[in-house]
């Protein structure tokens, strides 16, 4: 037996992205849209050489794959007992990271060499079926996690007991809230008894209570126990709370390894080039129709105290800064921008127009800044759209830009995924009591 | 202890070793498709008693009182039934095991496991289905007092080749299902003329008459041998089974079954991506 469970050598991922016109890409394909592409294929040779397929073949073009490399050269060894952190922003390659050392997927370079029984929990519950009860699921969850029929009998009261659904036991999960159907799926997890457990992102659901709970078990579970754990979190308090090691990983590669304090400063922009997503190019950036008269140019973003950010914390006020270009003089020259929720919602909207009169600009290069406090927003992905308006029409607009990251390291918000909603705006709650007979008899005393 | 290196084209060394491993969630998925199935569905057990009567009541009037086909001596609804029975065990694997990867792919993206399991355990539930079926033939042939042989032991032999019958396409289908999502709409359509291709309604006996030199077109349809094997099993010899059909039936399967699982082994470590 090595002290080392979990070797990782030049590590690497590639996936190939196939971009449709919509700008989003789709993993699987039609039989259809293979079969209509290599029928077309000829056609496409024969249009372009007369000289009529110049809009045909940029769009083949943007139709085409492209190679991704969603983990590149990453290198690290594991010691036997140690909690390792992996942070990074979304889309760094932590999931790409914990799927390949979980097996799922395989790496396209390099090598993993594994110790011992490795469990993994990607997602609390994997497989649950709602239409079965708690028990029922116990022993579903378990086995799909690993576990022998025997081991989860032994653990049964166990995992109940750490669940605290015994009432509803027999109750199909479908019936269960949010909160006990987590409760009961991270139990069935931390019961699992692996040499090695690679967990991720699983502490972002849960009240605040269960959540300390369950910190409290994966400390144990490799400070006592001598098991290896290795962590993704978004949560920096635990991280800090649960990790000697931590590995920052940046666009597929590892920036920083080892004290947990530098890295995760690091990761929240105060080290490392946090300028490079701070910034966006306009001008080759993919727009529904060609810009007339103006374009946008570039947007930047800062938190406010100057600083380019790629993060942004919740109790900063983000600034957002666009160059663009009047090409022609414009009249009654208007901006707006749009907050989109990452899943489509439209949050909302402003323009220049809504404080300001609406000036007439002469040809040249102009800067507009607007600020936007954070403290409404849930740490999810938004986006933002920004058009140029020439008297009443838009002449340039561009979507989808991603906004800085939102991250906090207040341990005590309230959990995020029980809240409903795009923005989360803090109400000031109070109870009042009801008059009692001995406050009326105080009160009359007095 | 064991240490396990994962390494580009290399990361199921010890494939059928992990298959056995974890045959226990085998077990248990089966299991939760068929409780599942049989929670949901309101007539429940009653739905596995419907369908094979239904098509039998039907078949029995299209093809044996309609068009009066022969039926060896025995009575016609016995003798669609015996066809049925693996027809409908057939048809629902394939269904079930093509789809099995696609239903089931929140388990692919987060779990390692073979996962040949998917598709395996899908079939299970079929199984169920059949042996209650089964229970319904037995019931019927009391009614026609019509007293089984010693020919039946070969049932489970049968029943295994109907099972590998399904399993080459079924692998090979939820394989492509996973890349190309059109499959989904093939097997609904394979399975209607399936019907009218294999010995459901009708005798092999037929073809063998008046297609002479067709035979082995016919047979490479592996449902012929399944079903002609039914038929010698439950109903004493009859229903005309012919040797060199049945042994180029079991070869067909045996063929499908080999390029389903080379393709799904193929494929597998791919399907995390994509699915």
């Amino acid at each position: 037996m090595s002290d080392i469970p979990i070797s990782v050598k030049n590590l690497g991922k590639k996936y190939l992205l196939r971009h449709t016109s919509g700008g989003g890409h789709k993993k699987y394909t039609a039989l259809r849209d293979v079969l209509t592409e290599a029928a077309l294929a000829p056609f496409r040779g024969l249009r372009r050489r007369f000289g009529k397929g110049a809009e045909d073949s940029a769009r083949a073009g943007s139709n085409s794959r492209e190679e991704f490399w969603a983990l590149k050269d990453v290198s690290f060894d594991i010691k036997r007992g140690e909690s390792v952190g992996i942070i990074g922003r979304n889309g760094a390659g932590k999931s790409t990271l914990l799927k390949l050392l979980s097996r799922i997927t395989e790496p396209t370079t390099g090598r993993i060499e594994l110790e011992g029984k490795v469990a993994s929990l990607l997602e609390v519950g994997t497989g649950f079926h709602p239409e079965l009860t708690g028990r029922e699921n116990i022993y579903l969850n378990g086995a799909i996690l690993g576990m022998k029929r025997t081991e989860i009998k032994a653990k049964f009261d166990e995992i109940v007991a750490f669940a605290e659904v015994e009432k509803f036991l027999d109750t199909p999960v479908k019936h269960y809230s949010s909160g006990m159907y987590v409760r009961l799926a991270f139990a069935v997890a931390a019961h699992l008894e692996p040499d090695v457990l690679i967990v991720d992102e699983v502490l972002a659901v849960g009240d605040s209570e269960f959540q300390k709970k369950c910190l409290g078990k994966m400390q144990s579970v490799s400070e006592k126990e001598g098991r290896t754990v290795l962590f993704v979190s978004h949560n920096m308090q635990a991280i800090r709370q649960m990790c000697r090691r931590v590995i920052f990983l940046k666009q597929g590669k590892m920036v920083y390894e080892g004290d947990p304090h530098a890295a995760i400063s690091a990761y929240l922009g105060k080290g490392v080039d946090a300028e490079s997503h701070a910034s966006i190019d306009l001008i080759d950036y993919p727009r529904t129709r060609p810009p007339e008269g103006a374009f946008l140019k570039r947007v930047r973003f800062a938190d406010g105290r100057g600083q380019p950010a790629s993060c942004v914390r919740l109790s900063d006020v983000l600034e957002v800064e666009m160059d663009f270009l009047a090409k022609k003089p414009l009249r009654h020259f208007n901006l707006s921008m749009a907050v989109i929720h990452g899943e489509g919602l439209r949050v909302f909207s402003e323009a220049y127009s809504d404080q300001h009169d609406l000036p007439d600009l002469t040809l040249g290069e102009y800067t507009l800044r607007f600020h936007v406090p954070m403290r409404f927003f849930k740490m999810e992905s938004y986006f933002l759209s920004l058009t140029l308006v020439d008297n009443g029409t838009c002449i340039d607009s561009v979507e989808g830009l991603l906004m800085p990251e939102i991250v906090d390291e207040n341990p005590n918000l309230p959990m995020e995924s029980q809240r409903w909603g795009v923005l989360r705006v803090p109400v000031a709650w109070d109870l009042i009591k009801p008059v009692t007979n001995q406050t009326i008899n105080e009160g009359t005393h007095r | 202890m064991s240490r396990l290196i994962i390494e580009s084209g290399h990361t199921e060394r010890q494939y059928w070793h992990d298959l056995w491993r974890y045959r226990e969630l085998f077990y248990v998925l089966a299991w939760r498709d068929v409780s599942v199935k049989y929670k949901q569905t309101a007539v429940g057990v009653l739905w596995a008693i419907i369908q094979p009567l239904l098509t039998t009541l039907i078949f029995t009037f299209i093809f044996g009182r309609l068009a009066q086909m022969p039926s060896d001596g025995v009575p016609y609804p016995l003798w669609v039934f015996a066809a049925t029975l693996p027809w409908q065990f057939f048809a629902a694997s394939l269904a079930a095991a093509s789809q099995s990867l696609v239903t089931n792919s929140n388990l692919i993206s987060k779990v390692y496991f073979p996962r040949m399991i998917v598709p395996a355990s899908a079939v299970v539930t079929s199984m169920v289905d059949f042996l209650i079926s089964f229970g319904l033939f037995l019931l019927m042939m009391a009614w026609y007092h019509y007293v089984p042989t010693w020919r039946l032991i070969a049932v489970p032999f049968l029943m295994l080749l109907a099972f590998l019958s399904a399993l080459g396409p079924g692998l090979l289908i939820t394989a492509l299902n996973v890349k190309y999502r059109d499959f989904r709409y093939i097997i609904p359509f394979m399975i209607q003329l399936g019907v009218y291709i294999s010995p459901v309604g009708w005798a092999s006996t037929m073809i063998h008459d008046k297609f002479p030199g067709w035979t082995w077109l016919y047979s490479l349809n592996p449902m012929v041998g399944v079903i002609d094997g039914f038929r010698w099993a439950l109903l004493d010899g009859k229903g005309g089974i012919s040797l060199p059909s049945f042994v180029q039936s079991l070869a067909v399967t045996v063929f499908l079954v080999l390029l389903g699982v080379w393709y799904f082994r193929k494929t597998e470590r791919t399907f995390a991506d994509i699915i």
